[in-house]
């Protein structure tokens, strides 16, 4: 919301006080223009295919791998929060990660390619736990040439 | 046979300019769909405007009725094809998105609900003219 | 709290050299958190892109949240300037011919909740494979059960607090939670194909299941039964798997 003013003061409270890590460095990568770019997802929804484990709140179990040319019947959402909207979602995959819009993106030239694989966390974890596990998805991400990754929340 | 005192009655627009859906007790539906149970709950299947008559199946669970009519002819119970010849000759304004099939071997007394709710979803579907078909 | 994750993921990738842009639904939590870059977006938790099944306005966000990756320096905050367009408030017809008078959770008849719940799951059903047939996939499945025993599985938990597992790779209360949004799914995904409601608002459905369904009574039965109990597993489970925490703050007792 997330006009922060159209919150109940409960629900309001709760965000502003979730405690945010703050960082020193302010780290900036260069890349081509975005119509060259290969672009990821990496979506914070908890999202796998059907047949993937479904997330827990194990240590250690905060990513799963999403191919590419995933089809939208074979995702579904494991999140442990019940506390968003699962409607749009549930209506139109889109909402929450566009993948088909970016096939489209990638087909109009707008975007250079689409990568061969995304990636879902699932983010109800404390961002200093999934550290170590997210700079190795750097790493897949470099060696599938992807010099953009779009960060989408829930 | 239940009775009663009330006597509804609701205008509208010529028949020209009206929307027309179509209910039948017949117990069809589209191969697709599931068939008809006598589970609670489990009273009608939906049927998208743009179906082919010669697509449907019937799983209605009464055998005391002749088949052989519409055997041959869906139209004979379920004239969705006719309808849509009325719109494209506008004799009917247009067809609805979606008509609604029934197992009518149902006690009608439990109907009332039913109707009430299904009268809601024709309402939102913005039809205003609906042909009810017994068998 | 997602925005958070996204943030930090932000930066952790931007450090090892993978350039990022993301998008921000809570502001305040990536004004603290700085990630490279990131487009605001007025639009409620859970929906980052918006609308559904509106392209034309999910490819306007996504475009702006990507052009972010030609800024010349940052870190940078950019805000969407579209809020989403109005949705249907109205009020949902279930087209289903519950008696909801006999279907409270306090009647001494518990057989006929079960009876009414039921009878919903299979009256919602027509509708909810329209829906898959339309939608071309249907979000129902995590948990791999079939609906109707989820039904049953949920109704059996209110009466005894107790789950017993038909899967033996998943702990039961895990279990419980996937066939909790199993369940809420198949309503939602078969509500929004009614004709009407493909622009009914997160906030409409949201009351609608919680105070028109008998699934709903049912849910929140469970959770005003055992959110209490001694047993800290079923507590936790009642507590924080079924009824969001904003939908059981505006109901309570």
């Amino acid at each position: 919301m997330v006009r922060l003013e159209k919150l109940s003061e409960e629900e309001r409270k709760h965000l502003v006080e979730a405690e945010c890590p703050t960082y020193d460095m302010r780290p900036w990568v260069e890349g081509p223009p975005l119509n060259q770019r290969r672009v990821a997802l990496v979506s914070a929804a908890g999202l796998h295919r059907r047949s993937d484990r479904p997330f827990t709140r194990d240590t250690g179990d905060y990513y799963r791998v999403i191919p590419g040319n995933v089809k939208g019947d074979e995702l579904v959402m494991t999140h442990l929060s019940i506390n968003f909207d699962r409607s749009g979602f549930q209506q139109d995959l889109n909402v929450i990660f566009p993948v088909d819009r970016l096939r489209e993106l990638a087909k109009e030239g707008v975007i250079g390619s689409v990568a061969d694989f995304h990636y879902s966390f699932m983010g109800a974890h404390e961002p200093k736990n999934i550290e170590k596990q997210a700079r190795e998805v750097a790493v897949l991400l470099k060696k599938d040439k992807v010099d953009a990754v779009l960060l989408l929340p829930v | 046979m239940p009775t009663f005192n009330t006597f509804p009655w609701v205008k509208g627009p010529p028949l020209s300019e009206r929307r027309v859906a179509i209910i039948t007790m017949a117990g069809l539906h589209r191969p697709e769909d599931r068939p008809f149970t006598r589970d609670s709950g489990d009273y009608y299947r939906i049927i998208p405007g743009n179906v082919k008559s010669s697509d449907l199946i019937m799983s209605h669970v009464s055998l005391s009725f002749d088949r052989s009519g519409f055997q041959q002819d869906w139209n004979v119970v379920f004239p969705i094809d006719r309808l849509r010849e009325l719109a494209d000759e506008g004799i009917i304004g247009s067809v609805a998105d979606y008509h609604y099939s029934f197992m009518g071997a149902d006690d009608p007394l439990k109907w009332e609900q039913q109707g009430r709710f299904l009268s809601g979803l024709l309402k939102k579907d913005k039809v205003d003219g609906v042909l009810l078909i017994p068998i | 709290m997602c925005t958070r994750a996204v943030g930090a993921l932000s930066r952790f990738f931007e450090e090892e050299g993978v350039p990022t842009t993301g998008i921000s639904l809570v502001r305040l939590h990536t004004e603290k958190i700085k990630p490279p870059r990131a487009l605001w977006v007025p639009f409620e938790l859970g929906r980052p892109l918006g609308m559904p099944d509106d392209p034309a306005f999910q490819k306007r966000v996504m475009v702006a949240a990507l052009k972010l990756l030609e800024a010349p320096a940052g870190p940078l905050i950019e805000d969407f300037p579209e809020d989403v367009p109005a949705s249907t408030e109205e009020v949902i017809t279930l087209a289903c011919p519950v008696n909801f008078a006999q279907a409270t959770v306090a009647s001494e008849d518990a057989e006929q909740l079960h009876e009414s719940l039921k009878s919903e799951i299979a009256c919602l059903r027509a509708w909810y494979d329209i829906a898959v047939e339309r939608r071309g996939r249907t979000t129902v499945g995590s948990s791999g059960l079939d609906v109707a025993a989820i039904g049953d599985l949920i109704y059996s938990f209110l009466q005894t607090g107790k789950l017993e597992s038909p899967r033996n790779d998943i702990p039961p209360t895990n279990l419980l939670k996937l066939a909790s949004d199993d369940f809420k799914a198949y309503y939602f995904e078969a509500i929004t194909a009614q004709p009407g409601q493909e622009y009914a608002s997160s906030q409409a459905l949201t009351d609608w299941f919680w105070d028109e369904t008998v699934a709903g009574k049912v849910m929140m039965a469970i959770k005003n039964k055992y959110e209490n109990s001694e047993d800290r597993a079923l507590r936790g489970a009642a507590r924080g798997f079924l009824v969001p925490r904003e939908v059981a703050r505006l109901r309570k007792r």
